[in-house]
């Protein structure tokens, strides 16, 4: 029996010739990541342990972006101590503030992350590099301290879900729209321990933009890593940014996959996930006219320079309703530059937003929005848990850019259909 | 060998509510313990005593990868963890901490809020001794009882290091 292309990639890096789903294997990493929450809990572990080196300083990426610029003195103390560790080591792909950006983001931006690499990051959405054909999952401290002292982890191989995309998207839907029809068709625990392996010609007409959101919320189903086969565009992506060789895994005619989910990107219309899961998932046909008393744009999963051109065609000219805050957050000082440059930044502020340098801030009700019991917000996060962006009374509704901007407007949640004139 | 009283929830206990993001900037598991459950029972951190048990349904511990769910569940008190199952990065942050966890849907199903359990992790039994009733949970690999042997996945590499195991 084949493998699947999750499998291969686990299997070069274990040094074995095949694998199959449940096999524990220990394979080696080419990129450990941590963020200002998760890396001063791996540095403690660390230093418990007695380590007193790190495996690789070129292979480890420390991202203060959580609670960046720091919002208190408790996470100005959890920058320091990952700051401090990262200059103990010499640690390469150390970025702060001036240079951070979305972690999820910023590490394909900085060509980091490629082809064919095996990535574990100590942040749920680390499955996103997915999109670039590698193996990505997301691990807790402890796992991020191992990595970084031996280079290496353990893993059980996983089994796999196809899911295969067929024909194009329509004006104004975009790869959110497909990752919360998805979840909302198998559920948040219904790829749980699996892969995701999207395929099928669809994927073609995806840009890389919507790859990284639909990657980047395979965790959201439970799954391990959501992963794209490498194209042209992938590789045109990658081009100037990566720097090691890109090794281009395909998965087996025969691979085993547990089961095949097959969407049609065609019919997908714009679809919001309601509090308090992302499997509650709607058209926004059928929830539009929901108040809403603020809207975020923004986010590891929806805050790329596609997501911001999204919002601000919707935004240009027109004015984010009274009584709504609406909040913009490119995710990488990189897209923040760009949309100076093309304009988007004067759409948005004329439109009334404000826009922030890039933080995760509201996504996790860190700061830069938090909201307040009875509040209701209309946001490209990823997760709309109870108390996710604030008060445990207050509601997330998960939705695209397009979405977003077209709600922040009308004040309710509404369709970017129903925007045009 | 772990006897307590057992706190039950439901499916998809996310993260969030085990630990919500506004305090993942506190100092200490002690302070992180404050607050644990608060967003879905805001009585769980009063009526918590040494030993008791947590009781959750399908996918516990989805949502973020921040160890400091497991780490705040355990300060708490809670002794261990049954589960119908498990999302998998609080499975390997449990097990990578050497915090007990077990899968069991029957016990799920079996036991309720307040009931009075014993687990043994070693044997995976679980007696409910308000009813009387046992289950037996899921056992683990041979690999992953290793790394809870040794108190965790930093301990199990260290010995590694050493050639102890």
């Amino acid at each position: 029996m084949g493998m699947t292309m999750t499998q291969k990639i686990l299997a070069a890096h274990a040094g074995l010739d095949t694998v199959k789903a449940g096999d524990l294997i220990e394979a080696k990493l080419d990129i450990v990541l941590g963020n200002d929450v998760t890396t001063p809990v791996a540095v403690d572990v660390f230093d418990k342990a007695g380590f007193t080196r790190v495996f690789d300083k070129d292979k480890i990426a420390i991202v203060l972006d959580h609670y960046t610029p720091c919002k208190d003195i408790k996470s100005a103390e959890l920058c320091a101590t990952a700051r401090n560790f990262a200059k103990r080591f010499d640690i390469t792909h150390f970025y702060d503030v001036g240079a951070v950006g979305i972690e999820h983001a910023l590490l394909p931006e900085k060509g980091i992350v490629g082809p064919g690499d095996m990535i574990i990051g100590a942040d749920s959405h680390t499955c996103t590099y997915g999109a670039l054909g590698a193996f990505s999952t997301g691990v807790g401290s402890t796992d991020m301290a191992a990595g970084m002292a031996t280079g290496e982890n353990w893993f059980k191989v996983p089994a796999a879900i196809k899911v295969i995309l067929k024909g194009k998207l329509q004006p104004y839907v975009s790869g959110k729209d497909v990752i919360l029809h998805l979840i909302g068709l198998i559920g948040v625990d219904g790829a749980l321990y699996k892969s995701l392996e999207f395929v099928g010609e669809g994927v073609a007409a995806l840009t890389m933009d919507d790859r990284c959101a639909i990657a980047n919320m395979a965790i959201e189903a439970g799954a391990k890593n959501g992963i794209f086969p490498v194209d042209e565009q992938t590789m045109a992506y990658v081009a100037g940014r990566f720097k090691r060789p890109v090794r281009v895994f395909e998965a087996d005619a025969d691979a085993l996959y547990e089961r095949e989910v097959v969407i049609d990107l065609n019919t997908l219309a714009p679809t919001v996930a309601l509090p308090h899961l992302p499997s509650n998932t709607r058209t926004v046909d059928e929830v539009k006219g929901l108040p809403i008393d603020q809207v975020v744009i923004g986010s590891c999963t929806n805050g790329r320079i596609g997501d911001l051109r999204a919002a601000a065609a919707i935004l240009k000219g027109r004015k984010v309703a009274k009584g709504v805050r609406c909040i913009v957050i490119p995710a990488t000082e990189e897209i923040y530059l760009q949309s100076i440059r093309e304009g988007l930044t004067e759409i948005f502020i004329e439109a009334g937003c404000a826009v922030s340098t890039p933080t995760c801030g509201p996504c996790l009700g860190g700061h830069m929005g938090c909201m307040a019991a009875g509040e209701r917000a209309v946001a490209t996060t990823n997760r709309n848990f109870v108390g996710r962006m604030g008060h445990v009374k207050s509601e997330v509704i998960l939705a695209s850019p397009a979405v977003a901007a077209a709600s922040a407007v009308a004040g309710a949640v509404a369709s970017p259909y129903d925007m045009e004139v | 060998m772990y006897q307590g009283t057992a706190f039950w929830y439901g499916d998809n206990v996310d993260t969030d509510v085990i630990i919500p993001a506004r305090y993942l900037n506190a100092p200490s598991a002690t302070e992180l313990a404050k607050h644990c459950m608060e967003d879905i029972d805001p009585n769980f951190v009063r009526e918590v005593k040494t030993g008791d048990i947590m009781v959750g349904g399908e996918n516990f511990g989805c949502g973020s990868s921040r160890e400091h769910a497991p780490i705040a569940i355990r300060a708490s008190g809670i002794s261990c963890v049954i589960a119908a199952s498990f999302a998998r990065i609080f499975y390997r942050n449990a097990i990578n901490i050497g915090f007990p966890i077990l899968e069991c849907p029957e016990a799920v199903k079996g036991i309720k809020k307040g009931d009075e359990v014993q687990v043994d992790a070693d044997t995976g039994l679980i007696t409910n001794l308000t009813t009387g009733k046992t289950f037996r949970a899921t056992p683990f690999p041979a690999f992953i009882n290793r790394i809870i042997e040794q108190g965790g996945l930093l301990p199990y590499l260290v010995a590694k290091e050493k050639g102890e195991i």
